[in-house]
């Protein structure tokens, strides 16, 4: 195989003539991918979590209604739901709102918009689906504890609960804290420049395809290494005394 | 205090509680005994409304805990509940445990609801753990912890669901004598519990359940000497032969 290695490809001008380096390109790439997938992440955590407690309240509509959400959001593929998202929903809003979605907006501001609603809402069924989980995990008599004491049922959610549902499901958490990283490398189809989409740029203005994609690979794990030594010094810290292997 | 009447509760087809009647009258010590499946836990969780009962009523301190209308949170935090497994909550310290309702609830400030959950604490003789989590104390120092918590917020009276039953045999006495204490002091209270030895000590009255009825409700020397019904005869006969 005669390929051509050259590392130094990163510090070369962009061919684009936007005064930028190549790695800046990458860097920015990045930054999209991070700023994307921050914001959609706690649009997913908050949805999320409200959407979770709702699926176990003792009201057939509120979980009936939970339980609907949770099967669209998570029983269509992410790359359908991003097209609607941005292909077919402008088309269907009212019309002042649509015209103002596609004519005022610039164009990269539309797809980040489309791209964060989207993963949001994907990765909001699923962040459900784990505090439900943690929520029914803990012992029946901790709720009754609560009531019993005096607490309303949104109190007893709030101080009782969720503060012990949520540590349960920090670990499932964090995998789906990281899936939303790589999830996001989706949005490229809709011509976000994220750090994927940067990538293949790469590859179509230098031909040097191993050295952009070994590249895309160290960010993505990057971010990666980041996130897992995040949530693990969130894990530490909210970690019950004498409980769950806590000292 | 506490009137039970004519209570009916069923899950579907099952009967669970078949016209339940009694009353608990103030500074009355009730001990409800009887085999398992009988009832008695479910007859003491819709005292607080915990469990939902279809048909008669409950009132407690003249107010009916079946009616929708009631402010069942209010009734509650006067009606003190002790569980079977402690429930102390995990990520408190026992002090917060101590505190967090009387805060919340109560509207008691900060520092007054310390100084009063400090010194329940010290009632129980558990006065060094205050900075401790429920997870690093035994199951009977929990359970201390836990019927502070319940005192700590001024009860009318208390209900005790099998409060000893998950408890080592040697941790059993513990918990007792805290109970023991309590209804010697004069507080009402309605015990879900298979202590005979504290029934025959302080109970003013034995209910006795079997398969979701009140079989019957005597006195308590009348309960242990010569108990009217068959059934409770031979409960007795099995579990007081060793």
């Amino acid at each position: 195989m005669s390929y051509q290695w050259n590392w130094g490809v990163f510090l070369t001008p962009a061919a684009a003539g936007d005064g930028s380096t190549y790695l800046g390109w990458m860097l920015s790439g990045l930054q999209v991918t991070v700023a994307l997938s921050l914001s959609a992440w706690v649009m997913a955590l908050a949805l999320g979590s409200l959407i979770g407690v709702l699926r176990t309240v003792p009201n057939r509509w509120l979980s009936a209604i939970a339980a609907g959400y949770v099967e669209l959001f998570r029983n269509i593929p992410l790359l359908v739901q991003l097209f609607i998202w941005y292909f077919v929903l402008p088309e269907l809003l009212p019309v002042k709102l649509g015209t103002w979605f596609k004519q005022d907006l610039d164009p990269v501001t539309q797809q980040f918009l489309s791209a964060m609603v989207c993963l949001g809402f994907f990765t909001s069924a699923r962040v459900c689906e784990q505090v439900r989980s943690g929520i029914n995990a803990l012992p029946q008599g901790q709720k009754n504890a609560g009531l019993a004491l005096g607490f309303t049922l949104p109190q007893t959610y709030r101080h009782v609960l969720l503060p012990m549902a949520f540590r349960l499901v920090v670990p499932p958490l964090t995998s789906e804290f990281l899936n939303i990283f790589k999830n996001s490398a989706v949005c490229s189809t809709i011509g976000l420049l994220e750090l994927a989409a940067q990538g293949r740029q790469l590859v179509d203005y230098t031909a040097q395809p191993y050295e952009s994609f070994i590249a895309v690979t160290v960010f993505y794990l990057l971010i990666n290494v980041v996130v897992m030594s995040l949530m693990r010094v969130v894990e530490n810290r909210t970690r019950v005394p004498g409980y769950l292997g806590g000292k | 205090m506490i009137s039970i009447d004519k209570v009916s509760k069923h899950y579907g087809s099952f009967q669970v509680l078949t016209d339940c009647t009694t009353q608990v009258r103030k500074g009355e010590v009730i001990v409800v005994c009887g085999p398992s499946g009988s009832g008695k836990s479910t007859l003491i969780k819709c005292v607080n409304g915990l469990e939902p009962f279809q048909s008669g009523t409950i009132t407690v301190d003249g107010i009916s805990v079946g009616d929708p209308k009631t402010n069942l949170s209010r009734l509650r935090s006067r009606v003190g509940m002790v569980f079977q497994h402690f429930e102390l909550f995990p990520h408190m310290s026992i002090t917060d445990n101590l505190t967090i309702a009387q805060v919340k609830v109560l509207g008691r400030s900060k520092e007054e609801a310390t100084d009063k959950g400090l010194r329940l604490l010290d009632r129980v003789g558990l006065k060094a753990h205050a900075h401790k989590f429920p997870g690093q104390l035994s199951g009977g120092q929990q359970q201390r912890v836990a019927i502070a918590r319940a005192l700590a917020m001024d009860p009318i009276c208390m209900l005790f669901d099998e409060p000893t039953s998950a408890l080592d045999p040697e941790m059993i006495n513990e918990v007792l004598d805290v109970m023991v204490e309590l209804a010697q002091e004069g507080m009402t209270m309605m015990c879900v519990t298979h202590e005979m030895g504290f029934a025959r000590k302080v109970a003013s009255r034995v209910i006795f359940m079997d398969q979701g009825r009140i079989v019957e409700d005597n006195a308590t020397d009348a309960f242990f000497g010569a108990p009217r019904s068959e059934r409770a005869r031979q409960f007795l006969a099995k579990i007081l032969s060793h």
